[in-house]
């Protein structure tokens, strides 16, 4: 690791991309992520990748579906409204099978909404959010470091599985400075080659490569679907990533991603302070969820506190993984606010509250 | 028509009478395109044009949703299925990593002209070195005949069945008009494939655009060819290619709408000044 820089997330991330080998950025203004687009514009053609301002998400998504489908390491950033926009191009790339970063650096929603960081768009990361049976593997950074890692990390499982990777920020993560360290990466012996595959060509009269989504007859379609799901199934077994804080004595459980994880882990801090065993369950991959490794850890908990930056939508996730076995509550902020760890260690407390007071009947 | 049809079954029987050969990248399968259409014309003729200017090692095409979205099974060249309109903004993605490639979109009225406009005039504002095939036909053939923005006033299509109202459905929209004023069109040109003499000069523009990316001149060739839909129009080929030249091409006039320009003679740039 070289030696710690002062950076903007979202400067942290394109720096990161453009030394991970990202050979092509395709993208549109939209706060709170404009920095990376700005970034790139600078930094990108003196290291040999191309940059472009498209003329609307709809038109950047589908830059990257024809630089992808040329073989060429490519990336496009934005922030919620203008992801909706992409979801079409997305659902043909992860259709395709073509390796590619796409960045959400979320705001609050839904609409027009506000420029201020919310978790609001978890159900369009993990559930889908295009049309089509696919999934995006999808990434949860949760300080300036790791807007950084998970870049080097989201393009080499893209290269690896032949998939759409999207790392999934908030407005915070974007804007915020933190010292960064960039690893010793040598892009060139990470990126593919993908002349087996990709649309760039003929080169020395080899057969035709046709990049398409179509598939009109129903049986070839359910071909590619079954190929999907089976991939879809290797990485679920594959990949899951999370992270476990004082999980191992804890009577609660927090599950937090992102920038909630770390006013949480705040809390937690606080809870112990005052006697009550709190730990933290981070999800770092939100798809493949780490569903069994949550419910290992939930077999020694009485209940399980969710916080997002939502209305509640990963805790579906979290309830999918304990079945039932472990009692769930929820805390959340919504439309761009965010809670204090003092907040959340008041809904502990209630939460202790109410299982003392049901050892006591 | 009786002689075509007769002739329609014989063999060629002395290579002598050989005029035109199906190019090797033209597949010998059978197309889906409907008897008649102009499509499998300019689907061979783009293939022939790839094909004499030896560029197959270096060529993508994008296809589009509509009638042609099944191009690439004809056409034995890299290419790529773009989504609904967005056939430009795909070619430029490839064109933006790979400027050495030579790429193309073959896009109907429908993808280029409705959904993708966006796409059209901002890849075209930008003057993306890429060659654009517009096939015009005034119809949305692959969905079942519906109107299209270039459908022509008056016009009975299975949404305007009382004839296209420019007051309820707007006017018939001439993009490539609209194009030519772009300065990041460098070639924009009508034709048509309803004549022997329209194939000729068609696939001599198509020369023009490809040999105009291949050199390197900045700006995008615009390559429209007003075409004929006998099942979406729902009268013979022969009916059809009559209303091409007594009706439609009066709306959409054939020629050339920009030429490159002549090269000046001797001048000699600023310093500084950019091309």
């Amino acid at each position: 690791m070289g030696n710690k820089v002062l950076m903007k997330g979202n400067e942290a991330l394109a720096e990161a991309a453009i030394r991970a080998g990202i050979k092509g950025y395709f993208g549109y203004p939209i706060t709170p992520q404009s920095e990376i687009l700005e970034y790139m514009s600078i930094h990108l053609a003196p290291r040999g990748g191309v940059f472009l301002q498209a003329e609307s998400e709809i038109a950047a998504i589908n830059m990257v579906y024809g630089a992808a489908a040329a073989g060429v390491p490519v990336m496009t950033s934005t922030s919620s409204p203008g992801y909706s926009l992409m979801q079409e191009g997305v659902s043909y790339i992860a259709c395709a099978e073509l390796p590619c970063l796409l960045v959400n650096v979320v705001r609050g929603g839904p609409g027009l909404g506000t420029i201020q960081p919310s978790q609001c768009d978890y159900f369009q990361a993990v559930k889908g959010g295009g049309h089509g049976d696919y999934h995006l593997i999808v990434l949860a950074p949760n300080s300036v470091q790791e807007m950084s890692d998970f870049v080097y990390l989201g393009l080499d499982l893209a290269d690896k599985y032949k998939n759409p990777v999207l790392i999934l920020a908030d407005g915070a993560l974007g804007q915020m400075m933190e010292p960064v360290s960039f690893p010793d990466y040598q892009a060139h012996e990470h990126r593919a080659d993908h002349s087996d595959w990709a649309a760039r060509g003929r080169e020395n009269n080899r057969p035709q490569h046709i990049i398409t989504t179509l598939h009109i007859q129903p049986e070839e379609m359910e071909a590619v679907n079954i190929r999907l799901q089976n991939k879809y199934n290797d990485i679920s077994l594959k990949e899951p990533r999370f992270e476990a804080l004082k999980t191992e004595d804890a009577d609660i459980l927090i599950v937090a991603f992102g920038l909630t994880s770390r006013i949480a882990h705040k809390t937690v801090e606080l809870a112990r302070a005052e006697g009550i065993k709190v730990g933290l369950f981070r999800p770092i991959t939100l798809y493949p969820f780490p569903y069994r490794h949550l419910e290992k850890i939930s077999e020694s908990i009485e209940s399980i506190l969710v916080t997002e930056l939502n209305a509640g939508q990963m805790i579906e996730d979290v309830r999918l993984a304990v079945e039932g076995k472990v009692p769930i509550q929820f805390y959340g902020r919504l439309g761009g606010m965010i809670p204090t760890p003092e907040e959340i260690l008041e809904k502990i407390r209630s939460m202790k509250q109410e299982s003392r007071q049901k050892e006591l009947i | 028509m009786s002689e075509i049809q007769e002739g329609f079954q014989c063999d060629i029987l002395d290579t002598m009478d050989l005029v035109s050969e199906r190019p090797d990248l033209l597949k010998d399968v059978i197309m889906h395109y409907c008897p008649g259409c102009g499509h499998s014309v300019v689907n061979r003729l783009i293939m022939e044009v790839i094909q004499e200017l030896g560029i197959v090692e270096r060529t993508i095409g994008v296809a589009p949703v509509g009638c042609a979205v099944f191009c690439y099974n004809y056409m034995d060249i890299d290419m790529q299925e773009a989504a609904h309109g967005r056939a430009t903004a795909v070619a430029t993605g490839i064109k933006r990593v790979l400027p050495d490639r030579i790429v193309f979109t073959y896009q109907g009225d429908g993808d280029l002209a409705a959904i993708g406009t966006g796409e059209t005039i901002h890849t075209i504002n930008r003057g993306e070195n890429i060659v654009m095939v517009f096939i015009n036909n005034g119809i949305y053939g692959m969905t079942g005949g519906q109107m299209a923005p270039t459908t022509l006033p008056g016009s009975v299509t299975s949404t305007t069945p009382e004839g296209r109202d420019i007051f309820q459905h707007g006017n018939a929209l001439d993009i490539a008009k609209l194009i030519a004023l772009l300065p990041g069109a460098y070639y924009v040109t009508r034709q048509a494939v309803n004549s022997a003499k329209g194939v000729r000069k068609t696939k001599k523009a198509l020369m023009q655009g490809f040999k105009n990316q291949i050199n390197g001149l900045g700006g995008v060739s615009f390559i429209e060819v007003v075409s004929n839909c006998p099942a979406g129009w729902k009268m013979t080929p022969l009916e059809s290619n009559e209303l091409l030249q007594n009706h439609i091409f009066n709306h959409y006039p054939l020629g050339d709408l920009k030429v490159p320009p002549k090269p000046a003679a001797n001048k000699e740039k600023k310093a500084g000044e950019k091309i």
